[in-house]
């Protein structure tokens, strides 16, 4: 039998934990257009915009010399149908880089009749504030810099590929040239140099955005402080730092 | 103590030893814990130099219309200005194949030269069914876009025999 005092103790602790989830994106959000000198990188992608082109992975390919034919790649878009009877069909062939051309996920075409709805969700590196990938390399080749973005030494990495396997999000592969862990980095070389990344360079339908969640003019900022957005896999506990407008609670 | 312990205490500790100075001599000094912490932070911070130092290919529409202005302005005026010229173009950066490797070159205001595959138009009807092959998707951004049944609108012949990309339709 538990005391009394032993309920609210342990009960606390246990609410805390469940709780810090929340508190650790909170915290990035609290101090969010706070204008603080450091900076924090930060993307949305609003999937309601994206048409499934494709160019963003291409575009991204080039820019980060991933070879084009490789079955890897730092972005991809994901297409997802889903049937009146409830079946899902998603797919992302070739991470979709050809662009969707035919209404033909995994290969079967569905009926205009039989689809409830259906959208396409790209994907990327959520640089996340508790990146799991850099917890495990044992060789700090991996690591987060001080602006939030989590980069990969190529001279350093031995190749063991722990992140590959740690990250919820299958964002990291091994670069069939360098021979080592690679990864989307939001475009470092741009985005410290003002520019946008590769991808939203490319999308010219605005569903991509990349921004200082710092600065309080950036129009990122702006829009995760008053819209409503939500994250992928939260519960990893990650807290990512690539946000969502219109995301389907069966995209994970 | 007896020889026989002192002899491999003796190993360990050159072991040891030897460990310590390879490990003085290959860690590089800018390798450690920096802003990110213990937990997160461990790296050489040259490589954050070396990853800023990396290449820019895609240079963004201000730059194509420095020469280019004529065709800038020609788009503006259609649904295609929303699309970035390197879309089709190409990334504005001189490329080479070398044995089978790509080489960037730094971009030129020059002429585009002739050796290289930089600015190579992606003319082919794939390009154009990116975006304007209609699928039945409700919810998604295609749905904005005006599209055609890619089996029936004449199938054998490419988008630009007909339309023009810097102002489709039919200018």
């Amino acid at each position: 039998m538990i005391s009394r005092r032993g309920f609210l103790k342990y009960g606390a602790s246990a609410l805390a934990t469940s709780g810090l989830i929340t508190t650790t994106s909170g915290k990035i959000f609290a101090a969010a257009g706070s204008g603080s000198k450091d900076t924090r990188w930060a993307f949305l992608i609003d999937t309601h915009k994206c048409t499934g082109c494709g160019l963003c992975v291409k575009a991204c390919k080039l820019e980060n010399e991933v070879p084009m034919e490789a079955n890897a790649t730092r972005t991809w878009v994901e297409r997802y149908v889903i049937k009146h009877d409830g079946e899902v069909v998603a797919d992302s062939p070739h991470a979709g880089i050809d662009g969707y051309t035919r209404n033909d996920p995994q290969g079967r075409e569905i009926p205009e009749s039989d689809i409830a709805k259906s959208y396409f969700v790209p994907k990327l590196c959520n640089q996340c504030e508790k990146p799991a990938c850099v917890q495990v390399c044992p060789v700090g080749a991996t690591y987060q810099t001080a602006d939030g973005v989590v980069l990969v030494d190529r001279t350093w990495c031995i190749g063991c590929g722990y992140c590959i396997m740690a990250c919820p999000y299958g964002a990291r592969f091994f670069h069939p040239v360098f021979r080592v862990a690679e990864k989307c980095n939001w475009c470092y070389h741009r985005i410290t140099k003002g520019m946008d990344t590769a991808c939203v360079e490319a999308c010219s339908f605005g569903a991509r955005m990349v921004g200082n969640i710092m600065d309080p003019n950036d129009p990122l900022t702006k829009i995760i402080k008053t819209e409503r957005v939500s994250l992928l896999k939260e519960e990893y506990g990650t807290s990512p730092m690539a946000y969502y407008i219109g995301l389907d609670t069966l995209v994970r | 103590m007896k020889n026989h312990v002192y002899r491999p205490l003796f190993l360990v500790i050159a072991f040891v030893v030897a460990v310590l100075i390879a490990r003085e001599i290959v860690v590089p000094e800018d390798f450690g814990t920096h802003e990110a912490g213990y937990m997160y932070g461990w790296h050489r911070k040259g490589n954050e130099q070396e990853w800023k130092d990396f290449k820019v290919k895609y240079q963004g529409k201000d730059y194509c219309k420095l020469c280019h202005q004529d065709k800038v302005d020609k788009i503006s005026q259609t649904p295609h200005v929303i699309i970035n010229c390197e879309n089709c173009h190409g990334p504005a950066v001189k490329m080479a194949r070398v044995d089978g490797k790509i080489h960037w070159k730094n971009p030129t205001y020059t002429k585009h030269g002739e050796d290289t595959f930089e600015n190579h138009i992606d003319r082919t009807r794939e390009q154009c069914l990116r975006c304007h092959a209609k699928l039945p998707y409700k919810g998604s951004g295609r749905e904005w876009v005006r599209g055609i049944n890619n089996t029936e609108h004449n199938p054998d012949m490419e988008c630009v025999m007909c339309h023009n990309p810097h102002s489709p339709g039919f200018g």
